[in-house]
């Protein structure tokens, strides 16, 4: 081995007269940075391991840890930042595509934090939640044009099935293989106690959460890997994934040293062989190609399931989903290039895609200025981080919002961005059984639920203050929104007034 | 009665329910001045290998047989609560031989300790259950006699 050119990203500190040498934190690394040193009594590290995941430090008994960021620095550069270079490092050493997981950490615009939600004040009363009653039911699927009535007058009822949802929020996608079996069964388990619903993936159903099949959505994408018929019929909508917000344009590889058990049983592929998923899905080259798929699906549902298409928000988005709400999709799910993943090229992620606040202003603009917003529902995600990035969310047009990271946030998640390694100390993005049992699902689905009934009552709160007290009449009500700090075609791009205006 | 149940599907062999019992029955109120630098001696231990670990700690049976075995009389039923009065104990270890489940251990002194559910100590709860991180180990009611 030749010299080591970058020096380790973090510094494990320990506070010798507080650590007990208990070996809690040897115990609990899986990338194995504590160690004992029976000659000295003395707990060692090896920092060089350590991806900032914070379990040692949350486990500690008695606070003697902390990791913090190496202060050991390059010679500034505003051109050749340190990360820049150490990639370049990186590559140099290794050959190979860098990989990264999550969502972005780049410096990019987050629109949300420039767009300020309204209040009512003196002329047109806000509303206290707590007192008076507020709706955040919402409907997903096709809604009819207009009234219609039969021979007799009365109103036709017969709509085309809907997702049922007691606030606009539902977790996003996450494979049974990039997320462990505990992570699953708590995702499950709330979206059937909060009344939305979760995203299966392109990891098939295990069959233990064939019971939470009414607060699922199975997921079809370009592997097909999981898919028959009991499992289309399982769910309670299906959702063809085109695209995903962090690697736009590229397929998913789960390696096969992941395709273990369960794992290979529930995607129906071989222990040991890579899960790969294509870019493309190779018989949709159009909009018509899209149809005959979405239809199949119907078929094969008999016509009782809603049909999602998901894709990345890309440059021309709002051309996509104009060609997606005439396929017969009954909602679209746009997720932006913030948006989190197991493993991308880091290139890909940090680097394709565009902004989702940007994609739904566009994209809710063009259905309503073409007449076909009511042929589908709209779902956006890509780093929704609060009730308030949901609010801002439904009143610029989306009819609901997609949450993974906050999600696993929720579980124990740590954002240390390294779930491609599979060594998740916190039980989430791993196989292995030693890890995946530190994530009781009892604990999980309850913190879960924690945070969706907090939302609920966050949205209802921003709701009342607008005066609003029903979630559908803050829907693409962007007047309820002001833009601080924008440019005029930002503006103009999302519908907003600027503060002041 | 309220007893302490181990779930070994939960049970992640961090340990952390050791140091919390010796650091309860330690009277201070600091867990590194309670520890540091010294060997523990827990009334839960936590057993197994690399692919299944358990916590195991005294059951509270409904007639315990170390109670009976006690040749000095120093164990004893405290409302369903087994105990162990120190001062009588004279360490001979004939209810390490007897306990089918191995809960019971010497403490510093060569003298019996065992698990009183935190009932003598300023926890006020078991302090294993309290701190268990991944809520394998429980304080309910089944409605069983063991």
């Amino acid at each position: 081995m030749g010299v080591e050119f970058i020096y380790p990203e973090f510094e494990v500190i320990r506070n010798e007269s507080r650590c007990i040498a208990c070996r809690v934190c040897e115990r609990q690394c899986a990338n194995e940075v504590h160690y004992f040193c029976p000659e000295t009594g003395l707990m060692m590290s090896d920092e060089s391991k350590c991806v900032d995941c914070q379990r040692c430090v949350s486990l500690c008994p008695t606070r003697a840890l902390k990791i913090v960021k190496s202060d050991c620095s390059l010679r500034e550069n505003a051109n050749w930042k340190s990360d820049t270079i150490k990639e370049i490092y990186k590559q140099a050493s290794s050959g190979g595509v860098l990989l990264s997981s999550m969502g972005s950490p780049k410096e990019m615009p987050v629109y949300w934090d420039k767009l300020l939600i309204n209040a009512s004040q003196v002329t047109n009363p806000s509303i206290d939640p707590l007192r008076e009653p507020m709706e955040t039911k919402v409907f997903l699927g096709k809604k009819p044009e207009r009234i219609e009535r039969d021979e007799k007058g009365r109103i036709k009822c017969e709509l085309t099935p809907q997702l049922e949802l007691s606030l606009p929020v539902m977790f996003s996608a996450m494979s049974y293989g990039s997320i462990s079996y505990n992570a699953h069964e708590s995702l499950a388990r709330a979206a059937t106690a909060s009344g939305t619903y979760y995203n299966t993936g392109e990891g098939g159903l295990h069959k233990d959460f064939y019971c939470y099949g009414p607060h699922t959505i199975v997921q079809v994408a370009s592997g097909r890997f999981g898919v028959h018929e009991e499992y289309l019929n399982a769910g309670a909508a299906i959702e063809i994934k085109i695209g995903q917000g962090a690697k736009p344009g590229i397929g998913g590889h789960l390696p096969g040293t992941k395709i273990v058990g369960d794992v290979s049983a529930t995607r129906m592929i071989p222990e040991g062989t890579d899960a790969i998923s294509p870019a493309p899905h190779h018989d949709i080259y159009s909009i018509e190609d899209l149809r005959q798929l979405v239809y199949s699906l119907k078929e094969a549902t008999g016509y009782r399931k809603p049909v999602i298409v998901k894709v990345a928000a890309v440059h021309n988005i709002s051309a996509i989903a104009s060609g997606i709400a005439r396929s017969g999709a009954d909602i679209i799910a746009i997720d932006g290039f913030r948006g989190g993943t197991g493993a991308a090229p880091t290139r890909i992620r940090d680097n394709v895609g565009i902004p989702i606040e940007l994609a739904l202003a566009a994209v809710d603009q063009r259905l309503r200025d073409e007449g076909i917003r009511n042929n589908v529902s709209l779902v956006v995600g890509g780093s929704i981080r609060s009730a308030s990035d949901v609010v801002k969310a439904v009143a610029l047009g989306a009819d609901a919002c997609y949450i993974a990271t906050a999600a696993l946030l929720a579980l124990g998640c740590h954002l240390c961005r390294t779930c491609q390694t599979g060594k998740c100390n916190w039980g989430i993005a791993t196989q292995r059984p030693d890890l995946v049992k530190r994530l009781n699902p009892d604990i999980g689905s309850e913190r879960l639920i924690n945070l969706m009934t907090a939302w609920k009552h966050e949205i209802k709160e921003l709701m009342g203050g607008m005066g609003i007290n029903s979630i559908e009449a803050l829907r693409g009500n962007r007047l309820m929104l002001r833009g601080v700090g924008l440019t005029e075609k930002e503006l103009s791009i999302l519908g907003v007034a600027h503060a002041g205006e | 009665m309220k007893r302490i149940y181990v779930n070994e599907d939960r049970c992640i062999g961090c340990r952390l329910c050791e140091y919390n019992c010796a650091f309860a029955n330690s009277g201070m109120r600091d867990m590194a001045l309670a520890l540091k630098g010294k060997t523990i001696y827990p009334r839960i231990h936590v057993e197994g290998d690399d692919k299944i670990t358990f916590a195991v700690s005294c059951r509270h049976c409904t007639d315990p047989i170390c109670m009976k075995s006690c040749i000095a009389g120093a164990i004893y039923d405290d409302n369903g609560v087994i105990r162990i009065d120190k001062n009588k104990c004279v360490g001979c270890l004939t209810c390490i031989l007897v306990c089918p489940y191995g809960a019971l251990a010497k403490g510093e002194n060569g003298v019996m300790q065992k698990c009183e559910l935190c009932l003598n100590n300023s926890c006020g709860e078991p302090a294993c259950v309290k701190g268990c991180p991944n809520r394998a180990i429980v304080y309910e009611e089944r409605g069983e006699s063991l």
